[in-house]
């Protein structure tokens, strides 16, 4: 194979308008690939270390999200605006079988009269049940802990979907035109939250955290729950925090604080 | 008998009578005394292809293939043969200056896929065209390349 | 034990051929639904992001589950030793290939994909219960075709008794397998372990229903008599199995609700679930359950001979519980809430801790209704290509 990197020349046709506005929300980091080709990015708050281009995701990694419940503004859903605009995820004003890979969720304890809001996304589990249902291996979980829907290989069963505790999941009821090219999705398939992978897999935060932060919100916080220096790690030591639906035992990676179940 | 050799020479006329209709929007090219029909491909940018031309017409489905399943599976990115960079780099211009879809006949993929008849439902999923980022300003513009990220 | 005749149908009758239309006007227009539903994708059904599974399942399920129900007539034939349903046998099995192709279709062609079946094929991920249920579904289909050779084959009739007992234990995994798709999903309420032997149950009391209505609408349409007898041992036994699946169904309520964290979904199901209270307690108790249960035990009292038009009735109904139990189990699963925060009112964009609602659509009525007409045309062309229909079930045969 004769592979030869092709140049496009893309430092020239990066918005400088955009560069500057990344750059001050949080630095811009650029890697150069191989001469010509740069890689611009976001680098993550504290633990920065991007994956080498052609190498496989890491086990020795597991990608997490610790959520403030306290910081949640039950009025503020910038995160999953973030969500839709980040993946195209812009429906047919058909709430019931429009996708959702993230939602706001109100919760109200009738017993002592407090009331909450949070985030909720694919969980992301160690153990997933989708992953265990899907018949053809489509669900899989990447080696960093990330839970997945391979599009090529998911034939629309819709079994992950009766398996998930979270309801994380959507079926993709309706034709897509221009999706982004690196968010593909489709018609008859199952998707849900991919903790932004294409953005994680060049050292940037995920599109909700980054907009929540935006926000001045601050209650997302994003990164490797097996570095034991990282900040994520460290809170999580730290303070008290807790997984939904915990009692059954699938040790999801995104994590809330300050949740009153 | 006759029946079924009347058929066949009814499907033989349809066909000679469909085909060259189709091919009408192909260029004609000789080689040697032959006078072939060619598919219009658009040229993509730079110099050359991530592979020779050869090899990627003969072989382009395995490569992205291949390195579909790495980078969906194992998360291997920046690898050349990425069906981004192919859309990306052969985008072609519609007559509003922004790379048409695979809804042109015109696309870099469908121009040849056409031509040989063989369908493909890559583009059920992946966008065809790059990204398109719309300023504050409300300028259009296109971004191309793995840089983006 | 004297040799029974089988012989083929004639399909010449306008009866065979009118049945036949009909049965071929359902499957297209069944088709016609999938290429609708395909193309404009399947927000034009009754499913959404909340209940997945809709109607089409429910038509599937009852297919594959009666199934393997159909097959207990020759099981209780060639392993049981029950001679009275020697004649039975071949219909029996030749049913139970025709409604589990039905179900297959049925669920195939409800995909998000169906194109991508070779996909499923290629690719296996053997954790899931589905990836099971391929293997069980196809096998069943291999091992009943090997049964009938036994059967149909005189110099294999030595080895019917082996083929029996392979196609029991075979037709056992695949309804605990069915069951089981609903068993393993430990975060839906409604569904538990209870799910396998259940449908198991539900196998029996449904395919033995089915089973006797073809019987006497093939005899009816073809002038073989059926003797009083074998009617009476046909739907006393189907009463055996209709206590049989009321008897799962109130184990499976009383034992969720004995947990104070079910009690939610219980009193959904059982209490104030407006459509699905209705047709669990009207449909699946009542008509499917207590009633036939009733008519068949009293009108058979005392040594009484059952008319066919008594066991058809009890037939219908139990199929009528047995569509209104699958719509509850499958549908009502999926219309109560996940319990996300246990104990908490829940509420968000995406129909967090309400009740979802579901409309069954055209298409996917179409689609359920080609299931069930690919199955009676398999049935009708089998019965016309080789020989399964006994050529008469009078008393004198039936005699033990």
């Amino acid at each position: 194979m004769s592979g030869k990197m092709k140049h496009t020349g893309i430092a020239a046709e990066f918005n400088p308008a955009r560069r500057k506005f990344l750059g001050a929300i949080a630095g811009v980091a650029s890697v150069t690939l191989a001469p010509g080709v740069i890689l611009y990015g976001i680098t993550r708050s504290g633990d920065a270390r991007a994956r080498k281009p052609g190498t496989a995701a890491s086990p020795d990694v597991r990608w997490g999200l610790l959520i403030d419940v306290n910081h949640c503004d039950s009025g503020c859903d910038k995160c999953v605006s973030a969500c839709v605009e980040e993946n195209g995820l812009q429906g047919h004003g058909r709430p019931a079988t429009d996708p959702q890979w993230i939602r706001k969720v109100k919760i109200h304890d009738p017993d002592t009269g407090l009331s909450q809001s949070l985030p909720v996304m694919c969980q992301h589990c160690a153990e997933p049940p989708c992953v265990d249902v899907c018949p053809t291996g489509a669900s899989f979980k990447r080696a960093d802990g990330i839970v997945l829907v391979d599009r090529h290989r998911c034939i629309g069963c819709r079994y992950c979907m009766m398996a998930c505790p979270y309801k994380a999941r959507s079926f993709v009821h309706e034709e897509i035109e221009d999706q982004k090219t690196y968010a593909p999705r489709g018609k008859g398939t199952v998707e849900a939250c991919t903790l932004c992978i294409h953005r994680v897999d060049s050292d940037r935060l995920p599109a909700c955290v980054e907009a929540c932060n935006d926000a001045g919100g601050g209650a997302m916080l994003f990164g490797d729950l097996k570095d034991p220096n990282s900040e994520i790690a460290r809170r999580v030591a730290r303070y008290a925090s807790q997984q939904i639906r915990g009692d059954l035992g699938l040790d999801p990676g995104v994590r809330y604080r300050n949740l009153s179940t | 008998m006759s029946l079924r050799r009347i058929f066949i020479v009814l499907v033989a006329v349809f066909m000679a009578w469909v085909v060259p209709g189709e091919a009408q929007t192909v260029p004609e090219k000789k080689i040697g005394n032959n006078s072939v029909l060619l598919p219009a491909i658009p040229r993509g940018q730079g110099d050359h292809c991530v592979a020779d031309a050869d090899f990627m017409r003969r072989n382009h489905m395995t490569m992205l293939m291949h390195q579909r399943d790495e980078t969906v599976r194992q998360g291997i990115r920046g690898k050349p043969f990425s069906l981004k960079e192919c859309v990306a780099c052969h985008a072609v211009e519609g007559p509003d200056a922004m790379p048409v879809t695979v809804a042109s006949p015109q696309h870099f993929c469908r121009a040849c896929h056409d031509y040989a008849a063989v369908s493909i439902d890559c583009f059920q999923c992946h966008a065809s065209r790059p990204d398109v980022v719309t300023d504050a300003g409300g300028q259009g513009g296109v971004v191309r390349g793995a840089a983006r990220e | 034990m004297k040799r029974i005749i089988f012989s083929e149908i004639d399909g010449r009758s306008t009866g065979f051929r009118g049945l036949a239309a009909v049965l071929g006007g359902f499957f297209l227009i069944g088709l016609a639904a999938v290429l609708y539903v395909e193309h404009a994708g399947h927000y034009v059904t009754g499913g959404s992001n909340q209940v997945v599974w809709g109607l089409p399942d429910v038509f599937a399920m009852f297919l594959i589950v009666s199934a393997s129900g159909v097959l207990n007539v020759a099981i209780i034939s060639s392993v049981f030793r029950k001679t009275p349903y020697r004649p039975l046998e071949r219909l029996s099995c030749l049913l139970a290939i025709a409604m589990l192709l039905g179900g297959l279709m049925i669920l195939v062609l409800d995909l998000g994909r169906p194109d991508r079946v070779i996909v499923a094929m290629l690719n296996r991920n053997f954790k899931s219960v589905f990836a099971w249920n391929f293997y069980l579904y196809t096998g069943f289909i291999a091992v009943v075709v090997l049964y009938l050779w036994m059967q149909m084959e005189r110099r294999m009739n030595r080895f019917i008794l082996a083929a029996g007992l392979l196609a029991f234990a075979w037709r056992i995994a695949l309804t605990t397998g069915s069951g089981s798709i609903y068993g393993v999903l430990v975060a839906r309420e409604a569904y538990s372990a209870i799910m396998g032997p259940m449908f198991v149950a539900m196998s029996f009391s449904f395919g033995l229903a089915v089973y006797i209505l073809v019987l006497l609408a093939a005899c009816k349409g073809i002038d073989r008599e059926i003797g009083a007898v074998l009617l009476r041992r046909l739907g006393r036994l189907l009463g055996i199995f209709i206590v049989a699946v009321l008897y799962f169904a109130t184990v499976q309520h009383l034992v969720n609700l004995y947990a104070a964290e079910h009690s939610g979904v219980e009193r959904f199901i059982l209490l104030d679930g407006g459509i699905y209270t209705l047709l669990f307690w009207g449909g699946q108790v009542i008509i499917g359950g207590l009633v036939p249960l009733a008519l068949i035990f009293i009108s058979s009292r005392g040594g009484a001979p059952l008319s066919g038009r008594t066991v058809a009735l009890a037939s219908v109904m139990v199929i009528v519980g047995a569509f209104s139990q699958l719509y509850v189990l499958i549908i009502g699963g999926q219309v109560y809430p996940l319990p996300l925060f246990p104990g908490m009112e829940v509420s968000s964009s995406f129909y967090d801790g309400v009740i979802n609602t579901y409309t069954p659509s055209l298409p996917e009525l179409a689609l359920g209704l080609g299931g069930v007409a690919l199955a009676g045309l398999v049935v009708l062309f089998g019965m016309k290509l080789l020989r399964f229909m006994p050529a008469t079930l009078a008393n004198a045969r039936t005699n033990t």
